[in-house]
């Protein structure tokens, strides 16, 4: 569904991607860990045209999208949710998912509006408020809720559960097997390694922009260095 | 209190460096050469008794603002009736609203018709830059630029080839959109202050071209003689040129220069309704929520698909066909255009409406154009201190309703 082939990326002159391959197939969830600073998140930019990769090529459903500006690759069948929420916060919930549906008919929208006001009842109670006001997990659901808005074939979550109480991230994660489970692809960028994996159909690891290891969650989950590195032993 | 003493000492000592400055000398001219004089006595009383009133209102500050806090202040919620009311009167209060403002002007004195003219063409222009700086959040110094192509679309095209006021209604708002159109290309990659400063200087640009293009634009000493709109061909002159045929012939009444100044008012009337329905409509629409959420997060709005070039390009393109119909209007009532009247002050009074108005709010805009207008004219006898009385209007809002006179509505969360 979506392939990166050898894709370097450079900030100016400093190179933060080093021909990194990764390749997402259609129904499954694949979670992407690593540590700080180590290039996850310039990784999803990149996917998602900014920056654009210097070289090597990005697939997504077979075309390649690594020139397309950003606009056009994110009205292809991809949504992101972005680090941080990065939720319209003067807007009311209701114009935050309309945004989100931003480029569908009146129809399609009115069907994603049930199925995502479905998933999440919250935002149901919270319409008509300001997404300013809400708590930090009812502003992650609703970022996912808005990226949902536009029926994505693949979704690219960066770091959903950063800074969020360990009962709401259970809640997100569970949200993203229910996606997965509904047909959705998942793309997870993640810090919280342990649950991330535990979802993942498969995982990679990426260190200083470099893939050095892939395999399946479980087995990501269990290998040593892995445990020593990210799941503290 | 310690704070407060260094915050009292420091402003009573600006004040005293400015009041020196501004007040305490003064340049007189003897024989041919500049001479300094000092301030007399009672002066400088008066200068240390601000001096004095500043340091003791910095040190009481706190005191002070306790003191006012306890003012009860005018709530404009409860004046609102019930939502279901509100819903059931608002188009008729609508309508008395437009037939008030059709009738108003034959019952009261030119002058105040001629007021309120302008008042109108403020209007618009705050209208139109409400879309840029108040929806959009992109901060335009140079908005006058675009007021002063429309005056000029018309003026010009009047002058040389004989247009008529409606023919060059939409052609100055069209031109003014390219206007905007060209500057918004390379400008809006710019962001906050850079944005501002580029627009500041193509205002000037545009001023300056005006001024210098003596061939065509007649450079300072303007355009003078643009003819007056007319109503299907009638004219609202006393004798009708060739081939043409006056209002009061017409419709066989006495001529009167009244006449002239309702219809220029009503003319104003009428393109401030359209402009406020067009607008009303694009906020509603996807467009004027994406201007909004570009202004709350950029990249938020690209992770949607949304081209931020495009969304960009299109409110400064409207605000700036806004500003093109008001400076059409313009030339055809002032009769006479030149660079004067497109300096920075003024894109600075329009800015000073939207942001009195309260950001995005269009009653709050309305509003803030009234109180800029109507003011100045009816303190006319201390115009010497205009500039004064506008800080101090600056203060007391920034005091009292930091968000605007009508902060723009948005929905809240009910409790029941």
């Amino acid at each position: 569904m979506l392939e990166l082939k050898n894709v370097n990326t450079h900030y100016g002159q400093i190179q933060a991607l080093h021909d990194v391959s990764i390749k997402v197939n259609r129904g499954e969830i694949v979670t992407l860990i690593g540590a700080n600073g180590a290039g996850k998140t310039t990784l999803m930019m990149t996917v998602c045209g900014d920056p654009k990769a210097s070289s090597g090529d990005i697939l997504f459903e077979g075309e390649s999208i690594r020139q397309m500006p950003t606009s056009l690759i994110m009205r292809k069948g991809l949504a992101v949710v972005p680090e941080g929420r990065r939720i319209f916060s003067g807007l009311t919930v209701a114009e935050n998912l309309h945004m989100g549906a931003y480029f569908s008919d009146k129809a399609a929208y009115e069907a994603q509006l049930d199925h995502v006001l479905g998933l999440f009842p919250r935002l149901k109670e919270r319409y008509n408020q300001r997404g300013g006001t809400m708590s930090g997990g009812e502003q992650q659901m609703l970022s996912i809720g808005r990226a949902l808005m536009s029926h994505p074939r693949l979704l690219l979550l960066d770091e959903p559960s950063l800074g969020l109480a360990p009962i709401i991230i259970q809640q997100i994660f569970e949200i993203i097997e229910r996606l997965r489970d509904e047909g959705v692809t998942i793309f997870l960028v993640e810090q919280n390694a342990n649950q991330a994996l535990k979802i993942a159909d498969r995982g990679y690891v990426l260190e200083n922009g470099r893939v050095v290891m892939s395999d399946t969650g479980e087995a990501l989950l269990t290998h040593d260095a892995v445990r020593k590195a990210y799941l503290g032993g | 209190m310690r704070g407060s003493l260094y915050n009292a000492v420091f402003a009573a000592g600006i004040t005293l460096v400015l009041a020196c400055l501004m007040l305490g000398v003064r340049l007189g001219a003897e024989g041919t050469t500049l001479t300094v004089y000092g301030a007399g006595a009672d002066r400088w009383e008066w200068i240390l008794a601000g001096v004095g009133l500043v340091f003791l209102s910095q040190l009481f500050s706190t005191q002070l603002g306790r003191l006012s806090s306890r003012i009860p202040r005018p709530d404009l919620g409860t004046l609102k009736p019930q939502e279901a009311t509100w819903k059931a009167i608002k188009p008729w209060l609508l309508a008395a609203l437009v037939v008030g403002l059709l009738v108003w002007p034959f019952m009261v004195s030119r002058g105040a018709v001629d007021l309120a003219t302008l008042t109108l063409i403020y209007i618009m222009l705050g209208l139109g830059l409400n879309i840029v700086v108040g929806l959009a959040g992109l901060l335009d110094l140079g908005y006058v630029a675009f007021y002063a192509v429309g005056a000029y679309t018309y003026a010009l095209l009047s002058e040389y080839f004989g247009f008529s006021f409606w023919a060059c209604l939409p052609i100055a708002a069209l031109l003014a959109a390219a206007f905007g159109f060209i500057l918004g290309f390379p400008v809006l990659r710019l962001r906050g202050d850079y944005l501002a400063i580029v627009t500041l200087g193509f205002g000037e640009m545009i001023r300056i071209l005006l001024n210098n293009w003596t061939s065509i634009t007649g450079g300072p000493n303007g355009i003078s003689g643009i003819e007056k709109p007319t109503l299907f061909g009638l004219e609202f002159s006393r004798r009708a040129s060739e081939g043409t045929q006056t209002f009061h012939e017409f419709f066989g009444i006495e001529y009167s220069s009244g006449q002239k100044v309702i219809f220029l008012y009503l003319i104003a009337v009428l393109l401030v309704i359209v402009v406020i329905y067009l607008i009303n409509r694009l906020m509603r629409m996807p467009i004027g929520r994406a201007w909004e959420a570009l202004r709350e997060d950029e990249i938020a709005c690209r992770s949607l698909g949304l081209n931020r070039t495009v969304i960009k390009l299109s409110a400064f393109t409207l605000g700036a066909s806004t500003a093109g119909f008001a400076g059409c209007f313009f030339a055809a009532r002032q009769g006479f255009i030149s660079p004067e009247s497109f300096i920075f002050i003024e894109s600075a009074i329009i800015l000073a409406i939207v942001v009195l108005g309260g950001m995005g709010s269009q009653i709050g805009v309305i509003l803030a154009a009234i109180v800029m207008t109507v003011l100045p004219e009816l303190a006319r006898e201390f115009s010497d201190y205009r500039m004064l009385m506008f800080g101090l209007l600056m203060v007391v809002m920034m005091r009292w309703r930091p968000e605007g006179l009508v902060p723009m509505k948005r929905p809240h969360l009910e409790l029941k």
